[in-house]
């Protein structure tokens, strides 16, 4: 594997080896020095078109914990500001050098241009593209999942089994793509529940179920909820009456909260709209998962970047 | 390509026995000893070293193991390669008098690395080698203090512990 675009490139195995090695990575956490040497020399940008506090935070400090050097574009600010397209922006990155490109774009399909235009010969890890797909997020969210469930004993497990309920603005969400081809590789169960407004076209032929009401999907037992942020920025339409509706139709209210079984975990990607698509009492819960999600975020992009940027491309297995 | 068994299983049994006792010997009655196996026959050894030594001096020490994959001097040239899992002892290895454990001691890289993971984890007051096969041919400055055999080779041949744990017998074979 030489770049990361898409969880539908990922089969079960290579999925499994990635939250594998999140896990050694997740160990150095308690470490006295938490720096390890992997990617001295190598340089990682963080090329970003699109704002981003946490991804952009995380894929930072994973790529300097493995001692890359990291140069962080952003595009306000910069010369992708002033109209140079992504075209020149990756041949100049490529001309100083640059070993992985981690790139989040406005447009889907950008990160795919980047790894196979010819523009440069650099590692592309999709960070979000448009509308598309958000890999590390879904890889973090089932390696979230996966330590919740079988906590030391994760090592080797997928997640078959496992009844994962997304919830919210589908149509927008390349979390919720992602996390659909990966967590059906891995086994789970998916089911999908939003207004019909914010489900994209051809839903239907999704490896999934989809319910219009919260309540129905929630009637079953199941073992994550995950709640998706709604998008104002890429709503141009009136995908539904009112945010008081949305919330009462579709968020995770208190009595939702108190009706799902104990051992259910609340998700969330985040940045979080508390009251419209989660409330408070869900988001602080015990079960809650919000803040390990980010933790856990910086232990699998790490392993994404070891595994695509220290060795020579191909992958071999322990001697 | 003849493989011919240079150590039995009681060999091996007799080689670990005499490591844990000299082992023992060189603490001189002080200090917590760490024993910490590379990957993945190392572990095992380092386990049955322990277990040794716990019999003759119950508490003194403890075992764990150190993963070296991150820690490789040809990462850049070679495939990626999956680290293995790294367990110290909760107490931690600062002050202690560390026992590296390997199955065989080639060109000394492996312990170079392993060198340089075990000062993340924090400062020994001492670090020692111990291996069940040395096979020359060192790359590096580094020797091992503890030895269960001495096996002059030649580059070309190739060695190969197994061990009940793992590969379901002890022995181990030299191919040429």
């Amino acid at each position: 594997m030489r770049h990361l675009l898409s969880t539908r490139d990922l089969d079960r195995d290579t999925a499994i080896g990635i939250l594998d090695v999140a896990e050694d990575m997740a160990q150095t956490a308690d470490r006295q020095v938490r720096k390890l040497p992997p990617l001295r020399g190598k340089t990682v940008v963080n090329l970003f078109f699109e704002d981003s506090t946490r991804t952009r935070l995380s894929f930072e400090s994973a790529a300097k914990r493995l001692s890359a050097d990291v140069i962080t574009v952003v595009a306000k600010g910069s010369s992708v500001s002033k109209g140079e397209s992504l075209k020149d922006t990756a041949q100049t990155l490529a001309a100083m050098g640059a070993d992985a490109i981690v790139v989040r774009h406005h447009d889907s399909g950008a990160a795919h241009q980047l790894a196979h235009a010819g523009w440069l010969d650099a590692t592309v890890i999709n960070a979000g593209d448009g509308t598309h797909e958000h890999p590390t997020q879904a890889l973090l969210d089932a390696f979230t999942m996966r330590s919740w469930r079988f906590g030391t004993a994760s090592r080797g497990r997928d997640l078959s089994g496992l009844r994962i309920v997304i919830v919210g603005d589908i149509l927008h969400s390349r979390v919720a793509r992602s996390n659909v081809w990966l967590l059906t590789t891995l086994g789970a169960q998916v089911d999908l529940v939003a207004p019909r407004t914010l489900l994209p076209h051809g839903v239907e032929h999704w490896p999934v179920t989809v319910y219009e009401h919260l309540d129905d999907a929630l009637a079953t037992r199941c073992d994550a909820v995950m709640m998706l942020r709604i998008q104002a920025e890429r709503m141009r339409d009136a995908f539904f009456p009112s945010t008081r509706e949305y919330a009462l139709e579709w968020g995770l209210s208190a009595e939702r909260l108190a009706r799902l079984s104990p051992d259910t975990m609340v998700m969330h990607p985040g940045p979080m709209n508390r009251g419209l698509e989660i409330s408070s009492a869900a988001a602080d819960s015990r079960r809650s998962t919000v803040l390990s999600q980010v933790t856990n975020g910086v232990s699998v992009r790490m392993a994404v970047l070891y595994l695509l940027v220290s060795g020579s491309g191909s992958t071999a297995g322990a001697e | 390509m003849v493989a011919r068994i240079v150590l039995h299983d009681a060999d091996i049994t007799r080689a670990l026995r005499r490591i844990a006792h000299e082992v023992i010997e060189s603490r001189r009655g002080e200090g917590h000893l760490v024993f910490l196996g590379i990957p993945t026959r190392g572990v095992t050894l380092a386990q049955r070293i322990q277990r040794i030594v716990d019999e003759i001096e119950p508490g003194v020490s403890s075992v764990g193991s150190l993963d070296i994959t991150l820690y490789r001097d040809d990462l850049v040239n070679s495939p990626t390669r999956t680290p293995a899992p790294t367990r110290i002892p909760t107490a931690g290895i600062d002050d202690a008098i560390v026992i590296l454990v390997d199955d065989v001691l080639y060109s000394g890289r492996t312990i170079r690395a392993a060198l340089d993971a075990l000062v993340d984890h924090g400062r020994p007051r001492s670090v020692r080698l111990a291996v069940l096969v040395d096979r020359g041919h060192r790359e590096l400055p580094i020797r091992a203090d503890f030895i269960g055999k001495n096996l002059p080779s030649s580059t070309n041949e190739r060695v190969s512990v197994r061990l009940a744990e793992i590969d379901g017998a002890d022995e181990v074979t030299i191919d040429s």
